[in-house]
């Protein structure tokens, strides 16, 4: 090798560790056999093998949102880049920062039909935020840098960068990432200071307001959730959380009124009803979120946050667009109201929060207890319980068991939770897990799962087991998909179509297979007993929660239905919810 | 709701790289964006800058996404809405082969004329006209070469400048 050479594939290693990667999750083959070579050769960078390319994106989102650095993915051509794509449009859907190298044929097969060739660029273009395919080595370290730059900055997102092997065996220059700079992208993170004081003004001046936060803050770094927090406080005024932004705001705070939308709670829907001003930290007025558009949020002023300009309009008209990054924003906004010295009108104040504290009083995540058969609710109350004093991260799956643990599992700070929100990805939480823990090795990573979600990705058991990763995996049994089962009971007349879990594995003797702990509960004498052993034991885990299998997940906003429409559960005795189907508009039904 | 449907011509100069066409098209299908016209190429070659001309519909809220997606795509430089800021000229070039003989071939070649239409290949059976023009005149000059036996019509789509000194 000549001087100052470096071989395509070990341009690759030197920039993944000139920027700060010590972790890469990988499956290797044939296109990606020259890196795999060069990661052989050295001990800085760790690879981590999973055993499904879509499970690689997944653990490093885990690894990503539980750190706040950038996740990155190795896998190879053809299969291996397709079989990513549903972790990369998990990652663009939650703004989450990743870097995806991808293996391809030589360069003079592309186009050829070669063996395991896809056209890697053509079908992840959308579904990355940006994406490369490198064709000469002296654009390789270059490409790399930019694709790291671009995953992190702005709007966090996937990059795809797809290398072909002849690039990879070819000898070429290295560039260190502080030459690089991008052409063009430079996202606007400060933000149009006039808006902001036009802001704190609305701010200043509401009688009935309501934060509304979300993703952005957690996207943003740590810092905007003290911001986030200390201006919240300062104001006196309601916070409510999407489910991408739990976390930023303290769950135990008086002012928090919980997670708002579809499963949100009571206080924080009607809340946002019934505000005069709304303030949209970092939020993308989501459909989950918005309910019916025509009747969101009718009489209120709003203020929407995002660092994104196209998140600004798309759904909700907004009174002050403010394009900017949350910390930034909310750092102007404080400085801006301690130097007019804001205080809120105290009087209106105090009347909006009599008016939430009885919405409040609702109790709206009441549920009925049962004894012996455990309530999945119970369950995650338990399980809050009982970690109270532990070092605790944790991820979900998609369904029920998802929304059950937003509304029973509190945050207090932010990167402590990660869940699939914008795709809905069921099988995202034990391959995140696998990249929380692998991020935090000495801290309690459970994956609240369902039955149905964990056996999408329950392969990742034996990745948990050979790095000797303790995650707990707590499966809520209740043999159906739940949330499919529960749309079905209440818009489709009860015909569990294809719901039920048939022909389950024993999940004591799957653990045991993959060498990994298996526990059950049946009965709620069980619970306490079970979930201590989950935290204690240092290994990986499944608990067999068995709960019932006709619990249903309230409060509920049906699809095509306002805020104020939300269903509430059978244990609230008020009497005045409609069975969502009746009620339901045909054109709600048409929504997912 | 606001549901006033809005033509609006938006240029956009780009990194001129592969896919980057791609990624402009796959926008407007992924997100269901009407295109009525889209002209592209390279008019920086030292800097490898293209210029894409899109004539789209749709109502404000549409258009102001349109721009926005746009101008979040990475190999985006500017984007600007011609419609919006100002007076701009729009033209489109067209090739039009009308066969025919007789007086129907006399009749096309006398509106040709009025149309400024040019000749640019003549056989004893037909003409290949080359007109340029707004969209509109076009369109009526191609409408009544319809009735005098059009064979074949190729167009560029819009490409579109605004007005005065000012650069894009």
């Amino acid at each position: 090798m000549s001087e100052n050479k470096l071989t395509g594939a070990e341009i690759v290693i030197k920039a993944l560790k000139d920027q700060g990667v010590d972790v890469i999750f990988g499956y290797p083959g044939g296109a990606v056999l020259p890196i795999y070579d060069a990661l052989f050769k050295q001990n800085d960078l760790r690879h981590i093998l999973v055993r499904h390319e879509q499970a690689a994106v997944h653990a490093a989102e885990g690894y990503a949102r539980s750190t706040g650095k950038v996740g990155a993915v190795l896998v190879t051509s053809g299969p291996g880049a397709t079989n990513a794509v549903t972790g990369l449009t998990d990652a663009l859907m939650d703004s989450i920062p990743i870097v995806c190298l991808t293996g391809q044929v030589p360069t003079h097969l592309i186009g050829n039909d070669a063996f395991q060739e896809a056209d890697t660029t053509g079908i992840t273009r959308p579904c990355t935020k940006h994406n490369y395919l490198v064709k000469d080595v002296n654009n390789l370290a270059r490409t790399m840098h930019e694709g790291f730059y671009v995953a992190r900055s702005g709007r966090p997102g996937p990059v795809v960068i797809d290398i072909p092997k002849d690039v990879q065996f070819a000898e070429g220059t290295y560039v260190p990432p502080g030459e690089v700079k991008h052409k063009t992208y430079r996202p606007q993170v400060k933000p149009d200071l006039s808006l902001v004081e036009q802001a704190v003004e609305l701010i200043a001046n509401a009688k009935r307001p309501i934060f509304y936060t979300g993703g952005g803050v957690i996207n943003s770094g740590p810092m905007a959730s003290k911001l986030l927090t200390q201006f919240v406080r300062m104001t006196g005024y309601p916070c409510t959380n999407t489910l991408m932004g739990l976390g930023a705001y303290p769950a135990s705070d008086r002012q928090f009124l919980g997670m708002l939308g579809m499963h949100g709670t009571y206080e924080a829907n009607l809340a946002m009803h019934g505000c005069d001003v709304m303030i949209n930290i970092g939020a993308r007025f989501d459909d989950r979120v918005t309910g019916k558009l025509s009747a969101f949020s009718p009489d209120s002023k709003k203020i929407h946050v995002d660092i994104d300009p196209s998140s600004i309009n798309k759904n909700v008209r907004v009174d002050i667009p403010i394009v900017g990054d949350c910390a930034h924003v909310l750092e102007d906004m404080i400085r801006i109201w301690k130097a007019r010295q804001k205080r809120p009108d105290q009087v209106a104040l105090k009347q909006w929060w009599a008016q939430i504290e009885e919405w409040r009083g609702r109790d709206c995540l009441r549920y009925v207890k049962t004894d012996p058969i455990i309530k999945p609710q119970y369950a995650l109350e338990r399980l809050r319980e009982l970690t109270r004093k532990h070092d605790t991260y944790i991820t979900t799956e998609v369904g029920q068991h998802q929304m059950w643990a937003a509304q029973f599992i509190p945050f207090e700070e932010p990167n402590r939770w990660m869940t699939s929100g914008g795709l809905g990805t069921m099988g995202y939480g034990l391959p995140a897990a696998i990249g929380t823990q692998i991020a935090h090795p000495d801290s309690l990573v459970v994956d609240i799962s369902g039955e149905a979600s964990f056996m999408m990705n329950m392969q990742e058991m034996a990745t948990a087991v050979q790095y000797n990763l303790p995650v707990k995996i707590l499966i809520l049994n209740n043999q159906y998909m739940g949330m499919v089962r529960q749309w079905q009971e209440l818009l489709h007349g009860s015909r569990y179509s294809q719901s039920y879990s048939e022909a389950l594995p024993d999940f004591v003797k799957l653990a045991e297979a993959f060498g990994g702990v298996g526990l059950r509960a049946t009965k709620v004498s069980e619970v306490d007993d079970v979930l201590n052993q989950m935290i204690d034991i240092r290994r990986p885990v499944i608990v067999d929660m068995c709960v019932d299998q006709k619990e249903n997940c309230f409060p509920m906003i049906p699809g095509g239905r306002a805020h104020n429409e939300i269903l509430l559960g059978p244990a609230d005795q008020m009497g005045e919810e409609t069975r969502a189907g009746e009620a339901t508009p045909e054109e709600g039904m048409v929504l997912v | 709701m606001e549901t006033t449907i809005e033509k609006h011509t938006i240029s956009v100069l780009v990194d001129n790289e592969p896919g980057v066409l791609a990624r402009v098209i796959g926008l407007f299908s992924g997100r269901g964006y009407n295109i009525e016209s889209l002209t592209v190429a390279e008019v920086d070659a030292e800097q490898k800058v293209s210029r894409i001309t899109i004539v789209t519909s749709g109502t404000r809220m549409i258009i102001e996404q349109i721009k926005n997606q746009l101008d979040r795509l990475v190999p985006v430089h500017r984007v600007r809405d011609l419609t919006d800021e100002g007076p701009h000229i729009e033209r489109e070039l067209a090739l039009i082969k009308v066969a025919g003989t007789g007086d129907r071939r006399i009749e096309s070649l006398r509106i040709a004329d009025i149309f400024k239409a040019r000749v640019v290949d003549a056989t004893l059976s037909s003409f290949v006209f080359e007109m340029t023009g707004s969209a509109a005149e076009l369109d009526d000059f191609i409408g009544l070469m319809r009735q005098l036996g059009l064979v074949d019509v190729s167009r560029t789509g819009v490409a579109a400048i605004s007005k005065g000194a000012a650069s894009l």
